[in-house]
């Protein structure tokens, strides 16, 4: 039924996302004619950019189809679950300890720490006798470590030093300048394979929407199956949380939407988002870098201004109700 | 075909079920009923091996369940569970094909095979014409249709079913169980499914299994089984048993007054 739109839809997204980097690489700050972008390199840096919104976008989408699978919840995403405020904290507490002293590698290898560290706490404090982890425990416990972690990230904000505080407000909001050449390698790898592998198994994805029971009726092994996403998708999160520190709502509202055209079914699903995630932040940061220059807002800030209303308009436009 | 040894199962420290067993042959219809909190879904969900027994074994086609593992598994037996969520949209045909997961090898697209038997399993469960429509658009009726045939394209020889007919109307109710017990006869395939509607479990199952605090109180036929003897002394309702004229099934008749102040006789919590 749907094979023929399916190969229209990703034609027209591979058409849109190399149209948004080319759009990207010539927006900016300062207007620069091309030859003269060649030889000042500025043309190098703006192409890592693109490269780290391309990756960044799927990372963050594609961990969003995850998690909403996994835990069969619409509010599903990797902030949901604790990844943000660990993240952020070991963010804050590289500021604080001095990162900029040390090195810059320091501050998202922190944050990386931070986000894979909240996971597998998340994990185990959900984790039951027997090794099973119920859906519903680990979602909570992921809000409440979100909360506690949240709440000792103000309170670091608040006795932060004046001189270290744009930094830890800046790296809140989210932003894709790059750190470290080396940092988007390892970040654009993980994600690659993230993505491989999400898209090898995304019809155990459809299953695992059923419910844990009824996949293990279908002859799937859910607790190996829930733990080999579980840790895809934190590592995308974690990685992508690493190099461009708080991207908020991406992982929400770029599955939903992507749901909402082309249906539930994960293999199409996955890779559409996948490609939706990246031209919409490649958009965003092109946004985010023009609209106020030459002074730079944060990406967090555009994400959600421009994704808010546009999940509202699919949303109202829908007749019946979705995911009840 | 489907046998439960001494099975003993709970969760945490307690025990819901206690020494339970039970033979089922293959082409049998077998109900299982009981008040609620009694077991039936516990011994289904250790049937399913989702559950692991304390002690005891069940025996599928003569293997232990525990040597057969998951995918084999499903492909002898399929389970129409209850708490099944369908909140996304996939279609009727989608879903369907779902039946198919343990028949797949990992990563692997459906066959032109596997859509065939899909088409087949959906004429079966009559919802060859839903097949485009949305599974969360349809009534509970067609959903439940739905659902038993992904478990058909599962091609199973045993079919479990966990209070297939909750929440749906009478006429769906019929429907529903009509279509089961047609698979049952053509197909010769073993059913095993909790009722709670006693009348219904009479009328469709050649045997039944009354569960009471995780024992087995009775097994047989059900006009042995359900005796207003038995269901005083389960449910704690008094009730009168009669013939279906046309079924010859036992048939229970409530009448309203009998249970003033027989509450107390088995009452799960009390009145306010």
């Amino acid at each position: 039924m749907y094979s023929k739109r399916n190969w229209l839809i990703f034609i027209v997204l591979l058409t849109m996302l190399a149209g948004v980097c080319v759009f990207s690489l010539f927006a900016g700050a300062v207007r620069v004619p091309f030859t003269q972008m060649l030889q000042s390199g500025i043309i190098r840096l703006r192409l890592a950019r693109i490269i780290l919104a391309i990756v960044a976008g799927i990372g963050l989408s594609v961990a969003g189809v995850i998690f909403q699978a996994l835990l069969r919840n619409p509010l599903a995403e990797p902030y949901v679950l604790g990844v943000s405020s660990g993240a952020g904290l070991g963010a804050a507490l590289a500021i604080i300890l001095g990162a900029s002293v040390l090195s810059t590698w320091t501050l998202p290898a922190m944050a990386f720490a931070g986000a894979i560290g909240t996971i597998l706490l998340v994990y185990t404090l959900a984790r039951r006798a027997g090794g099973v982890v119920p859906v519903h425990t680990l979602l909570l416990s992921g809000v409440i470590v979100s909360a506690v972690f949240g709440s000792i990230l103000m309170f670091i904000v608040s006795v932060c030093p004046s001189e270290n505080l744009h930094n830890v407000v800046w790296w809140l909001l989210g932003s894709l300048q790059i750190f470290d050449w080396a940092l988007l390698r390892i970040v654009s790898i993980v994600v690659v394979c993230g993505l491989a592998i999400t898209l090898l198994f995304a019809r155990d994805l459809n299953v695992m929407t059923l419910g844990e029971e009824p996949a293990a009726h279908l002859g799937l092994n859910v607790e190996q199956t829930k733990k080999l996403f579980f840790v895809v998708a934190s590592l995308m999160t974690g990685a992508t949380v690493a190099a461009c520190g708080l991207i908020g709502f991406v992982g929400l509202i770029v599955p939903h939407s992507v749901r909402l055209v082309i249906g539930p079914d994960h293999r199409r699903l996955v890779p559409a988002s996948a490609l939706t995630g990246a031209i919409f932040l490649v958009l965003t940061d092109s946004f985010a870098r023009t609209v106020i220059a030459p002074v730079e807002m944060p990406i967090g800030v555009v994400t959600a201004f421009l994704g808010g209303p546009f999940f509202l308009f699919l949303l109202r436009r829908r007749k019946h109700s979705y995911w009840s | 075909m489907l046998s439960i040894e001494n099975i003993s199962a709970g969760y945490g420290d307690g025990l819901v079920l206690q020494n339970v067993s039970m033979e089922v042959k293959a082409g049998q219809f077998v109900g299982l009923i009981g008040p609620n909190g009694s077991g039936k879904t516990t011994l289904l969900r250790v049937i399913t091996g989702v559950l692991a027994p304390r002690a005891g074994w069940v025996m599928l086609q003569g293997k232990k369940l525990k040597e057969i593992g998951r995918r084999k598994m499903a492909k002898t037996m399929a389970c129409l569970s209850q708490d099944l969520s369908l909140d996304l949209s996939f279609t009727v045909r989608e879903v369907t094909l779902m039946g198919r997961t343990p028949h797949l090898p990992k990563m692997a697209k459906e066959t032109r095979r596997d859509f065939e038997i899909a088409e087949h399993a959906m004429e079966l469960a009559d919802v060859s014409n839903l097949a485009d429509r949305l599974i969360t658009e349809i009534s509970g009726g067609e959903r439940q249709r739905a659902l038993i045939a992904m478990c058909l394209a599962q091609q199973p020889k045993v079919l479990l079913l966990d209070e297939p007919t909750s929440h749906l109307d009478v006429a769906h109710q019929l429907s529903a169980l009509d279509l089961i017990r047609e698979l049952n006869r053509k197909t010769s395939m073993t059913v095993v499914a909790v009722f709670h509607d006693l009348n219904l479990a009479a009328e469709y199952c050649d045997k039944l299994l009354v569960l009471d605090q995780g024992r087995v109180e009775a097994f047989g036929l059900p006009e042995e089984v359900l005796t207003s003897d038995t269901i005083l002394k389960v449910y704690g309702a008094k009730v009168l048993t009669e013939q279906n004229p046309v079924s010859n099934k036992p048939h229970i008749i409530l009448t309203a007054g009998m249970n003033i102040g027989r509450r107390q006789v088995k009452s799960a919590g009390r009145l306010p």
